[in-house]
């Protein structure tokens, strides 16, 4: 058991430790640095040369990566592109704020796609099952922002309970970007349940039609009881990992939802970051949501190993 | 038990079809993809106005006789850009899509066949590659090389690639445990011989379906990276683009979000609901997988 | 007849399912059961006979998909469909239990034994809550689990398959039931396992007075623990009778032709075929179901249906001619399998074969763990040219492994492996000259698995032919059609896939596809486990017939003792990897023999309700081979000592090539087994 999670542990931070590779050699090759890009126009001569001493931009690519990402470690992100701010502060309350997110769209999407997901296996091909299915057809397909936009149509402009447009600070407390927070986190939400719905309806499907099913039926239990005690943890416990991978894959798709939103978040930083080019803070917000990903996957790695019987025990075996 | 006449393969996909139509959710999607590469094949010679055309004197009206769905804020015909706005969208993601399964499709299948250190190689890189949010590498690109459609073409379909080597991969695992792999590498076929011969026929339909998601996923995208102003850029007409450009006029002029909203969206359902009729004609609609 | 009404009665059920264009397609048709308390009824029949639908319907259940057309299940005088579910709930598990064919899929894999044992107390037991745990042990104790308090806290894939069998059982008599329903429930077991299993049942039934309704393939394991015999053909009743009669004398062709395809050990020659195949659910039937596989058929056999007749000792059978099936017999002797000349040039030689599935982790390794013996080990073996060996054993006996280590596809630890030239063989597929690979041909267990689905029988037998011989065209269409026509098959299947063909058609396939590559080896693996028994008769004939004709060399690999029997000239008992007895067939299956040899040959079960096997030893399922001593050690009923323990037992040569590996004396051995 414990051997088994050293090793996703250590694989983990394999996957962590390429991502940050990737990332930097992916800044490198693009063309033009921190320096071109604070300069602009000015980029040339001695400028540049001066910008460059002063960044730390002359010495060779292995040392940098080394500084970087030892930064990192230590939680420290250095310098955004112009020099002026520290990122570690810049991303902080943005952190936060993209975080309560996730939280409001997971806790409150999770639980409600399972139960849904098992309502429409349970009744497949019936009008539960086809009313949910085709709705979650429909929820992972509009685009988050034309969901968004429809929101704020709808909302804002046809009933005004919330302001169209507001700009709030990102070191706000929640509760003053709280419509903001309830419409991404809305749109969130329905495209985490649509996804998670479909893989637990399937999971249940299968499940329902295995040998022990049919084997408790046959042993008199009630139909409820099977459904809850011998369905249920078998339909969930090989979805976790499938969960949380999607799940995983959403949150980074944050970006276009907080933009939309004007969502004071992690997504929207980025999206201006990229705008000005200041590719410090582009690394440092890849990674952490690198880092987000891969801790997510890790955590339900461990989880459906502690939950399943099965996996636990052919561990023991192995070790 | 089943007596089923055997079909070539051309006649399969005829009757693949023809199944896919049976089923109300087939007809239905295959209905609106058909109508929209219609209308993006046609729709040069079918529209109204000139696309760039402006008039100072009509901007953001109502519809009319004229303008059927209104103008936009520079006195442009909406119908007409609704029309030609999904042209570049279905260009750009209908030539990716293919290339991003094919590439992933085989490189998936070789791992999932050789195993070993190359697999466990290529499988950390693609975790990897997956970490990274969606749109990241994109935006990157595009602010560094520009957002014409020879960037986006091969920049899509490689990222929409990576998670295709991933299901295909999976989907090889289960054919590999096979025994008539087994007897194909005991009598001494060359390692592509049996993905050619044994694996690609046993994981075609997989690829379909998933090929089928991956382009309303890719199509998501682009018309994300648009709308955030990353995508085509004006004046061509896009609908992520005509979206966000007539969000700050929704109050005044709901039908210029109105409008690209339904053409995109009928579009993306489209493409899904067969996506959805696909899965359930080859049997594949009830095994659990991820998205990625 | 008369007494008390009968528990179970089923009266003409119909059973079906819609297909595709939408009709009703039956899969039984007019169905009678009558099951009286205390009474145990065998319902027999091949796979798509019915018989399981049979025995589910008798719980009023019925799988996903089917419905009931006509007629009566009556319970306890009423209707079972027709109750509610609450009622039906009280009666499954309680008065009527069901013991299904593979209990491993059958426990809910997240809950302990205990939990699920004291679920069905709860549902059904009157006794308080308080007694549960006591009542739960007392019931693993009574199906013969040693130490029930370890197993009620472990998961259901933490037991062995005998042992969730015994499971299954302990938890349908929580329920005190008058019924016990059997599908298959020693289907894929091992024999001294199976016996073991029967042998509980029958004790339980008697001393509860519990009726059983036991449905099963194998005519061997009814007549251990059945009074009564209903064989079905095709979802219909075809004969009804007492086991000893029907299994004697049967008064029905279908049911002496399955009897004469059963391979016995006594018998030297091959079991005979049954030629045919029944009738598909919606097939069209005209008279007699069975007239058209049935040498007494006659035109008034076609005209209609028979009705159920009186036959002789008490049988009702649906023939005409009940009085003539045994002229069916007399005039057709089954044939002798082909033997080798003892002089015979080498074909193959394994050498000190030892095999790993162990790799050790970075872990194992840093700690210097020592490695578990290897899984396969010491195994000699010299294959003639034209002969057959057959290797037997119960699962886990690696006997499987031992071929895919010959052909490659699971390169050994050491040894060596020397072709009948002279050649040794590279170890690994891909290391052996494409000549090399021709020469050694593997047909697998299951053809669903070794026939890729998307794939033509042209095709199929096209990749061997293309592979080694550069066939192109038209030479490789005649000799795919010429090898359609040496499996009894041609022409018509060219453009046929593996999903339209029938279980033995499909194996005829695989056996063609081996023998396109003109090999000198053929490797079977299990080749006629999962076909009918009729089925399986017809691939071995087939297979005597083409080592005639090729002077192919065979390694058979198999569970069954019988079909090795039938077709081996000299065989391999293996146990845990290693080979205990080694020898000419008709000597291994004689006397003296190796313990585990004996073992099992004694829990052979037989068609003949006089014959009961003999349990020796325990069924203990062992997951790794000892490292020291003997192979056999933990089970062995004559261990002598601790010699066994500590000493790799020594090879007894017995005279004609027959060696035993035991401390045992041969004569010692002899005494043993007569006394």
């Amino acid at each position: 058991m414990l051997a088994l999670i050293i090793r996703r542990l250590a694989l983990g931070l394999v996957t962590v430790w390429l991502v940050s590779v990737i990332i930097f050699l992916g800044v490198e090759a693009l063309p033009g640095d921190a320096c071109t890009a604070i300069l602009e126009r000015d980029a040339h001569g001695e400028a540049l040369a001066k910008c460059r001493e002063v960044m730390g931009l002359n010495t060779p690519a292995l040392t940098r990566y080394l500084d970087w990402s030892g930064g990192i470690l230590t939680g420290d992100f250095g310098l955004s592109a112009n020099g002026q701010e520290r990122i570690a502060e810049l991303v902080g309350y943005r952190l936060r704020n993209s975080l309560l997110l996730a939280a409001g769209a997971l806790g409150v999407g999770i639980p409600l796609a399972i139960f849904l997901g098992v309502i429409a296996g349970l009744w497949r091909d019936r009008w539960p099952d086809i009313l949910f299915s085709t709705g979650a057809i429909f929820a992972m397909t509009i685009p988050e922002f034309v969901a968004a936009t429809i929101l704020i149509l709808i909302f804002a402009i046809w009933l005004g309970w919330v302001p169209a447009i507001v700009l709030t600070p990102a070191d706000a407390p929640p509760l003053e970007f709280f419509p903001e927070f309830i419409l991404a986190s809305t749109v969130l939400t329905m495209l985490m349940i649509a996804h998670v719905m479909r893989m637990v309806r399937a999971s249940m499907i299968e499940v329902m039609a295995g040998d022990y099913v049919q084997m408790a039926t046959l042993k008199g239990v009630p139909y409820w009881r099977i459904v809850f005690r011998h369905a249920l943890p078998n339909a969930l416990l090989p979805a976790i990992n499938v969960i949380a991978l999607t799940v995983a894959w959403l949150l980074g798709g944050v970006v276009v939802v907080e933009v939309v939103f004007n969502y004071p978040g992690l997504g929207r930083l980025l999206v201006d970051a990229i705008s000005d080019r200041d590719l410090p803070v582009v690394q440092a917000i890849t990674m952490i949501v690198a880092i987000t990903y891969v801790g997510v996957n890790l955590v339900a790695d461990i989880l459906s190993l502690a939950l399943n019987p099965r996996l636990r025990s052919h561990q023991e075996r192995g070790a | 038990m089943s007596t089923t006449t055997p079909a070539p393969r051309s006649l399969r996909i005829l009757e693949i079809l023809r199944a896919m139509m049976a089923r109300p959710s087939g007809a239905i999607g295959l209905t609106l993809v058909a109508f929209h590469l219609a209308l993006a094949v046609l729709s040069p010679w079918i529209v109204p106005f000139d696309y760039m055309a402006m008039d100072a004197t009509i901007t953001l009206a109502g519809p009319s006789p004229a303008h059927w769905l209104g103008t936009d804020h520079l006195g442009r015909d909406v119908l007409t850009r609704v029309m030609l706005g999904g042209r570049e969208a279905l260009l750009v993601t209908g030539t990716a899509t293919p290339v991003a399964l094919i590439w992933g499709g085989l490189l998936g299948v070789y791992l999932g066949l050789k195993g070993g250190w190359r697999d466990e190689i290529a499988m950390r890189l693609v975790d990897a590659f997956l970490a990274l949010p969606g749109i990241l590498p994109l935006l990157v690109l595009i602010t560094v090389f520009g957002s014409g459609g020879e960037v986006l073409m091969p920049t899509l379909a490689f990222f929409f690639g990576i998670p295709v080597i991933r299901v295909a991969r999976a989907a090889a695992h289960e054919v590999v445990a096979r025994d008539f792999v087994s007897a194909a590498r005991a009598r001494g076929h060359r390692p592509l011989d049996i993905v050619r011969r044994e694996l690609l026929p046993n994981v075609t339909d997989t690829l379909l379906v998933e090929g089928a998601m991956r382009w309303s996923w890719m199509l998501l995208g682009f018309s994300a990276l648009s709308f955030l102003g990353f995508g085509v850029s004006p004046p061509k007409p896009d609908w992520g683009l005509m979206i966000s450009d007539a969000r700050v006029y929704m109050s005044l002029a709901p039908l210029g979000v109105i409008a690209p909203v339904i053409a995109l969206s009928t579009l993306i359902i489209g493409i899904n609901l067969s996506a959805d009729a696909l899965a359930k004609t080859l049997g594949l609609d009830h095994s659990r997988k991820a998205v990625i | 007849m008369a007494g008390p009404p009968p528990l179970i009665d089923i009266r003409k059920l119909c059973v079906g399912f819609r297909g595709r264009a939408g009709a009703m397609l039956p899969v039984l048709h007019e169905v009678d059961l009558t099951v009286c308390r205390g009474e145990s009824i065998g319902i027999v029949g091949e796979s798509g006979s019915g018989k399981s639908t049979l025995a589910l319907a008798a719980m009023g259940y019925l799988k996903h998909g089917l419905q009931k057309i006509s007629g009566d299940v009556i319970y306890d005088g009423a209707e079972m469909f027709a109750r509610r579910p609450a009622e039906l709930a009280r009666i499954r598990g309680g008065q009527l239990g069901l013991i299904p064919q593979n209990s491993g899929q059958a426990l809910t894999p997240t809950m302990r034994i205990g939990t699920q044992i004291r679920e069905a107390l709860h549902l059904h037991c009157a006794l308080p809550e308080g007694e549960h745990a006591t009542r739960a042990r007392d019931l693993l104790a009574q199906v013969r689990l040693p130490d029930p308090e370890s197993i009620l806290r472990r998961y259901p894939h933490e037991l062995s398959g005998g042992q969730q069998q015994r499971v299954a059982i302990a938890m349908a008599l929580a329920g005190e039931p008058d019924a016990l329903l059997l599908d298959e429930p020693t289907t894929g077991l091992d024999v001294t396992t199976q016996a073991h299993i029967l042998d509980l049942l029958r004790d339980l039934a008697q001393s509860r007075n519990m009726a059983m309704v036991y449905v099963s393939h194998d005519l061997g394991v009814i007549a251990r623990v059945c009074d009564r015999v209903q064989v079905l053909y095709a979802g219909e009743t075809v004969l009804e009778g007492p086991t000893r009669a029907v299994l004697h004398d049967p008064a029905h062709p279908y049911a002496r032709g399955l009897l004469a395809s059963i391979p016995r050990l006594g018998e030297k020659t091959l079991p005979r075929a049954l030629d045919g195949r029944p009738p598909g659910p919606g097939e069209p039937r005209e008279g007699c179901t069975f007239a058209p596989r049935c040498a007494l058929a006659t035109e008034d056999c076609r005209a209609a249906t028979p009705p159920m007749l009186a036959g002789g000792a008490d049988q009702m059978s649906r023939c005409l001619y009940p009085e003539r099936v045994n002229e069916i017999t007399g005039d057709q002797a089954g044939t002798q399998p082909h033997g080798c000349p003892e002089d015979s040039p080498c074909a193959l030689d394994l050498a000190g074969l030892s095999i790993r599935y162990d790799r050790p982790g970075l872990f194992e390794r840093l700690r210097g763990a020592a490695r578990p013996p290897a899984t396969v080990d010491g195994i000699d073996l010299h294959l003639r040219q034209g002969e057959t060996i057959g290797l037997v054993g119960e699962s886990g006996s690696g006997k499987s492994t031992i071929l895919k280590a010959i052909s490659g596809l699971l390169p050994p630890a050491s040894g060596q492996i020397t072709l009948g030239d002279g050649t040794a063989l590279p170890l690994t597929v891909e290391s052996r000259r494409p000549d090399q690979l021709r020469r050694i041909q593997m047909i697998f267990q299951n053809p669903d698995d070794s026939l890729n689905p998307r794939q033509s029988v042209a095709e199929i037998l096209a990749q061997p032919l293309r592979l080694y011989f550069g066939l192109t065209d038209s030479a490789l269409r005649a000799r795919t059609v010429e090898l359609l026509d040496t499996v009894r098959l041609g022409a018509p299947y060219l453009d046929r896939r593996p999903g339209q063909l029938s279980g033995g058609e499909k194996q005829r396939v695989a056996v063609a596809r081996a023998f396109a590559a003109g090999p000198e080896i053929v490797l079977c693996d299990e080749i006629t486990s999962a076909l009918d028994v009729s089925v399986q008769a017809a691939v071995l004939d087939l297979l005597n017939e083409l080592k005639a004709a090729h002077k192919t060399a065979f390694v058979f690999v198999s569970h069954d003792l019988t079909v090795v029997r039938a077709l081996s000239d000299r065989v391999a008992v293996l146990y845990q990897g290693r080979i205990c007895e080694f020898g000419p067939a008709a000597v291994v299956y004689g006397s003296p023999s190796h313990p585990y040899t004996s073992v099992l040959l004694n829990a052979v079960l037989t068609p003949d309700p006089d014959h009961a096997p003999r349990l020796m030893a325990d069924d203990v399922t062992e997951l790794a081979p000892p490292a020291h001593g003997c192979p056999f050690q933990r089970r062995c009923p004559v261990k002598c000592g601790t010699i066994c323990d500590t000493d790799t037992p020594p090879a007894q040569q017995a005279g004609d090539g027959h060696v035993i590996r035991c401390h045992i004396p041969l004569a010692e051995l002899r005494a043993k087994q007569t006394g």
